[in-house]
C-alpha cells in the first residue's frame, strides 16, 4: 500500500496461462494469488476463467492477466486461444499423481512448439501439503492428513526435467499458500524487458489500451487489489 | 431391484391410486359426490368445472369448445399429500364431499363459481371461521410418521463411499434405497453414465439391470415407457444411445418427470452437441461416457436436484424476470444494445436468477429450456459463480442448435450497493447474497470474441451505473417476490404461480413467511407446496384433458387452477379457505397480473 502514494512505477500487463491436468489444483493456485483464499472441494472449471492479479516489482508493477484453463480434456482444443501471445505460462501437474507430470510435459512441448518463442514456462508441482517432507504444511493447519506421504513424483525427477527444458521450477501448496506468490514474483522477474515493451506496442491486440488503463488507476486511491498484491 | 416401499406402509393401496402411464385410467369423475365411506385415507377430492364462457380480468370473453365432463385423471394423488394421521374427524371429511361438490352451471367467470358451493349451517360455518386462518401443510407437522415426504431432509445427503470408515455396504445401500428421487443415465450398451445418489460400485449392478429390462422391451419394438414398484415410478426416456431414468416418490406425473430427463439429456447435448453425442457411439458402442462428460456431473446434479426440491421454472416451462417499471426496463434495453458488439448473438443480465434484460437479433429468441442450462450453470452449480472473476464459457444451447458450440461470457457484478466499482469482482464478497448477485451474460457465435465481449461488458457496466439503472436493479433484487398481500389483500390464499403463456414467463408470491424457516424444515415446506403444484399440473396437462379450472381440497391444503389461452394459475391456500374465498383471491391476483404485465415480464426484450 505505501508504493502507490510514491511517484507510479512504470507497469505492464503480462499475460499468463495456466495450464495442466483437471484437478491439480490450477484454479486453486490462482485464487489463492488472487484472493489469498482455499477451497476444500473446489468445482472443475468449465471453458476458462480470467483473472488479474498486479504483482509489485522494486522497478515496476506487472499486471497479470491470468487465464485459468480448464484441464479436462475436452476444452484442450481450446487451449491454444489463451496461449498464443502469452509471456508466460504456468504448467501444474499434482505431485501426487505421476500421470499428471505426464500430462505437464506434453504441455510444456506443446508451448515450446507453439506458443511465442519467448515465453516464460514455470513447472509447479502442486499440493505439496500432501508429502511429509516439506516445509510448508508444518506451518499451518493439520499435517497434511496423517501420517502417509502421499508423494508420487519426485522433487529430483521434475527437477532436473525443469531445468533440461529451461522452465522454473516450484513445489506448492494451494491449500496452505507455501510458495504461491514465489511462483508469480519470480514469473515477473523472468519477463524479460524487452518482452514488456512488446507488450505495449501494437502488436499485442488489447495489451495497448489496457496499459494505458492501468496508468490511470494507479492514481486513485481505491485499488482492491493493492492489499492482495505480492509480496515483493 | 427398485428402492422398495418400505414395509408395513400403505403400499397396496398407493399402487392401487397410481395411474398407468397411458391412457389414463379413471380415477374420479367429475361428477357425482366424491364420497368414501371408511376409507380413512382419502386425502384429496377435487372438483372439476369445464367453463364454456370465460372472463379475463380485462372484462373480454372468450369461447371455448368444451366437451362434456372428463375424467379427472388424479396423478398419484396418495404421493405427496401426506396422510392425515390423527384428523380423522368429521370436519376434513365433510368438507372434501362439500367441496366436491359439482358446479354444473356454466360460470361467467371465475368467482361466480362461489353459486355453486352448498350452503352450510350457521355452526358450520363458525366452526370453519374459527379455523380459516389455518395455513396450508399446518396440520402436517406432527403426523411425521405416516408423512410421504418423512425423510426428504436427508435427500440430498451424500451417501458416503466405499472409503468410508464404520459404514457397511448395507448401510450404504439402505441409504442409497432411502432416496426418494433417482436420476439414472446409462449408455444402451449398460455402460453407466450418472447416478444422482451412490457411486458406482454401488449403483452398477442396478444399471445392468435396469439396461436388460429396457433393452429387452425395446428389442420388441414396444419401448418401455414406465413402470411401477409399489410407491415407486418408474420413467425411462430413450434418447438414441442413452437410456434415461428417473425413479420417484414424489408423486410427479410421467410427463412431468419425461420433461426432467429431457432436460437431463440437454445438458449432455449443452456439453458435447449431438454429432459428437452420436459419433462417439458409432464408433465405439461401449464407450465409457463419463470420461467426455467429466466435471459436467455437479450440472446434472444441480439440475436433478432442483427438480427433485421443486422448481416452479422448470414445472411450468417458463422464466421469472425480475419485477421493474416498464420505463427502467427499457432504459436498460436500450443502454445495453446502445453498446453491443456485433460480435453478439445473444445479450442477458439476471439478477438474483431472474432476468432483467434480454437483447437478441430479431430472427432469433432464447429458449426457455436453453436459458434453464445457462441459469442452472450459473447459478445453481457453483463451478463458474466461485471462480471468480470473468468466464469464458463454450456451450451448445440444444434448442437454439444442437449441433454446435456458442461462447458465452459470464461476469458477476459485485451484489452490495455501496460498492460503486463497476470492474468485476476479483474478490467474491462473503457478505454477497447469491440470491443478490447480478450477471452479465454475453453470447457469440464467435470463440475469439473474448476481448470483444469483456469491453462490451465494461461499456454496459459504466451505462448501467451511470443511468442509474444499476441501483434500480438492486433495489428491485433486495424487494423480492411478490408479497401475497401487496398483491390480493386479506386474501386466504398463501401462494400463487402465475404463468404468462404468451410470454413464456412466470411470476409468483415470495416464499418467504409461510415456506420458510430453517432448514431443513424450508426445504421440506417448499417441497409439500411443489408437490401440490405438481399435481395440479399433472391434473391440468393429462392428455384429453380439458380442464379449466381445478379446485381441489386436501387435508393440508386447498388449491386451485386456472388456465386459459392466456395465462396457467396456481394457488395454494390453508385446508379451510372456502372456494368462495379462494376464486376472489384468483381473480384479485390475476388482474393483478393483468395490470402488472409490463414490469413482471419482458416483453419481447430489446431486439436488434
Ligand atoms: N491438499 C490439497 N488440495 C488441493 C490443493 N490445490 C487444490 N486442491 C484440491 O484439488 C481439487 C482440484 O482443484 P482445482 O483448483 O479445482 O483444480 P484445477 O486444476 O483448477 O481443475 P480443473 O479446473 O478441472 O482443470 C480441489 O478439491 C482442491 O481443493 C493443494 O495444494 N493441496
Ligand atoms: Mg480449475
Amino acid at each position: 500500500m505505501a508504493d502507490s502514494a510514491g511517484a507510479p512505477r512504470p507497469s505492464s500487463s503480462v499475460k499468463l496461462v495456466l495450464l495442466g491436468e483437471a484437478a491439480v489444483g490450477k484454479s486453486s493456485l490462482v485464487l489463492r494469488f488472487v484472493n489469498n483464499d482455499f477451497q476444500e472441494n473446489k468445482e472443475p472449471t468449465i471453458g476458462a476463467a480470467f483473472l488479474t492479479q498486479k504483482c509489485n516489482l522494486p522497478q515496476r508493477t506487472i499486471k497479470f492477466e491470468i487465464w485459468d484453463t480448464a484441464g479436462q480434456e475436452r476444452f484442450a482444443s481450446l487451449a491454444p486461444m489463451y496461449y498464443r501471445n502469452a509471456q508466460a505460462a504456468l504448467v501444474v501437474y499434482d505431485l501426487t499423481k505421476p500421470t499428471s507430470l505426464v500430462k505437464a510435459k506434453h504441455w510444456v512441448a506443446e508451448l515450446q512448439r507453439q506458443a511465442s518463442p519467448g515465453i516464460v514456462i514455470a513447472l509447479v508441482g502442486n499440493k505439496l501439503d500432501l508429502t511429509s517432507d516439506n516445509a510448508g504444511t508444518t506451518g499451518e493447519g493439520e499435517p497434511g492428513g496423517g501420517d502417509g506421504d502421499a508423494r508420487k513424483v519426485s522433487t529430483e525427477e521434475a527437477k532436473i526435467y525443469a531445468e533440461e527444458e529451461g522452465l522454473l521450477f516450484f513445489e506448492t501448496s494451494a491449500k496452505t499458500g507455501y510458495n504461491v506468490t514465489e511462483v508469480f514474483t519470480a514469473i515477473a522477474n523472468a519477463i524479460p524487458e524487452t518482452s514488456l515493451k512488446s507488450a505495449r506496442g501494437p502488436g499485442a491486440a488489447g495489451a495497448t489500451s489496457r496499459t494505458e488503463e492501468q496508468r490511470v488507476n494507479l492514481n486513485g486511491p481505491r485499488d482492491p487489489n493493492a492489499k492482495e498484491g505480492c509480496a515483493c | 431391484m427398485a428402492p422398495e416401499p418400505e414395509a408395513g406402509s400403505n403400499s397396496n393401496e398407493i399402487a392401487e391410486l397410481l395411474p398407468p402411464p397411458l391412457p389414463p385410467r379413471r380415477k374420479h369423475s367429475g361428477e357425482g359426490l366424491h364420497v368414501a365411506p371408511g376409507q380413512s385415507k382419502a386425502t384429496t377430492a377435487m372438483s372439476s368445472v369445464d367453463i364454456s364462457t370465460m372472463s379475463f380480468p380485462d372484462g373480454s370473453r372468450g369461447t371455448f369448445t368444451t366437451s362434456a365432463m372428463r375424467a379427472v385423471s388424479t396423478p398419484a394423488s396418495g404421493f405427496a399429500t401426506p396422510s392425515r394421521g390423527a384428523s380423522e374427524d368429521g370436519l376434513t371429511d365433510s368438507m372434501s364431499v362439500v367441496s366436491f361438490a359439482p358446479t354444473m352451471r356454466p360460470a361467467g367467470d371465475l368467482a361466480s363459481l362461489v353459486a355453486g358451493e352448498i350452503q352450510k349451517s350457521r355452526a358450520w360455518n363458525m366452526l370453519r371461521s374459527q379455523s380459516a386462518t389455518v395455513q396450508p401443510f399446518e396440520a402436517v407437522e406432527d403426523t411425521t410418521s405416516t408423512d410421504d415426504l418423512a425423510g426428504f431432509e436427508k435427500e440430498f445427503d451424500n451417501i458416503p463411499d466405499l472409503t468410508t470408515e464404520g459404514v457397511t455396504d448395507d448401510q450404504r445401500l439402505a441409504l442409497w434405497k432411502s432416496k426418494m428421487k433417482h436420476y439414472m443415465i446409462l449408455s444402451s450398451a449398460g455402460k453407466p453414465i450418472y447416478s444422482r445418489h451412490g457411486d458406482l460400485s454401488l449403483v452398477n449392478s442396478y444399471m445392468g439391470v435396469v439396461q436388460t429390462i429396457i433393452s429387452f422391451y425395446e428389442g420388441s419394438n414396444d419401448p418401455l415407457l414406465g413402470f411401477t414398484a409399489g410407491k415407486t415410478r418408474f420413467v425411462i426416456a430413450i434418447e438414441g444411445p442413452l437410456y434415461f431414468v428417473a425413479i420417484s416418490r414424489l408423486g410427479e406425473s410421467d410427463a412431468q418427470l419425461r420433461s426432467q430427463l429431457d432436460a437431463l439429456y440437454m445438458q449432455i447435448l449443452s456439453t458435447l452437441t449431438l454429432p459428437t453425442l452420436k459419433n462417439i457411439f458409432v464408433h465405439r458402442p461401449s464407450t465409457d461416457l463419463r470420461k467426455p462428460l467429466e466435471g459436467t456431473e455437479s450440472l446434472l446434479s444441480s439440475l436433478a436436484d432442483s427438480f427433485s426440491k421443486g422448481s416452479p421454472s422448470a414445472l411450468l416451462g417458463a422464466l421469472e424476470c425480475l419485477r421493474l417499471r416498464k420505463s427502467k426496463r427499457h432504459a436498460i434495453h436500450n443502454a445495453f444494445l446502445k453498446v453491443r458488439s456485433d460480435k453478439l448473438l445473444y445479450g442477458l443480465i439476471v439478477a438474483g436468477g431472474k432476468l432483467v434484460s434480454v437483447i437478441r437479433p430479431r430472427k432469433h429468441s432464447l429458449h426457455p429450456s436453453d436459458l434453464q442450462l445457462i441459469f442452472n450453470m450459473l447459478f445453481e452449480s457453483g463451478g463458474v459463480k466461485a471462480g471468480g472473476g470473468e468466464n469464458w464459457i463454450p456451450l451448445c444451447l440444444p434448442a437454439f442448435n444442437n449441433r454446435g458450440y456458442l461462447y458465452m461470457y459470464v461476469s458477476f457484478f459485485d451484489g452490495s450497493p455501496d460498492s460503486t466499482s463497476s470492474e468485476p469482482i476479483p474478490e467474491r464478497n462473503p457478505d454477497t447474497n447469491p440470491d443478490e448477485e447480478i450477471a452479465i451474460i454475453l453470447i457469440s457465435p464467435d470463440k475469439e470474441s473474448f476481448y470483444n465481449l469483456k469491453e462490451m461488458r465494461d461499456k454496459v457496466a459504466h451505462q448501467l451505473d451511470k443511468t442509474g439503472s444499476l441501483a434500480i436493479i438492486r433495489t428491485a433484487v433486495r424487494e423480492g417476490r411478490p408479497r401475497i398481500n401487496a398483491v390480493a389483500p386479506a386474501t386466504q390464499i398463501s401462494h400463487f404461480l402465475y404463468k404468462s403463456r404468451a410470454n413464456v414467463q412466470f411470476c409468483m408470491a415470495t416464499l418467504e413467511l409461510t415456506f420458510d424457516g430453517p432448514e431443513p424444515e424450508k426445504l421440506v415446506a417448499r417441497r409439500r407446496l411443489m408437490s401440490v403444484y405438481h399435481q395440479l399440473h399433472a391434473s391440468m396437462h393429462t392428455k384429453h384433458s380439458h380442464l379449466k379450472v381445478l379446485h381441489c381440497v386436501g387435508a393440508e391444503a386447498a388449491s386451485l387452477a386456472w388456465i386459459t389461452p392466456v395465462f396457467e394459475f396456481y394457488c395454494v391456500a390453508g385446508p379451510n379457505a372456502s372456494r368462495a374465498v379462494m376464486t376472489q383471491g384468483a381473480n384479485k391476483i390475476i388482474q393483478w397480473a393483468k395490470r402488472e404485465e409490463e414490469r413482471l415480464f419482458i416483453i419481447g426484450g430489446g431486439v436488434f
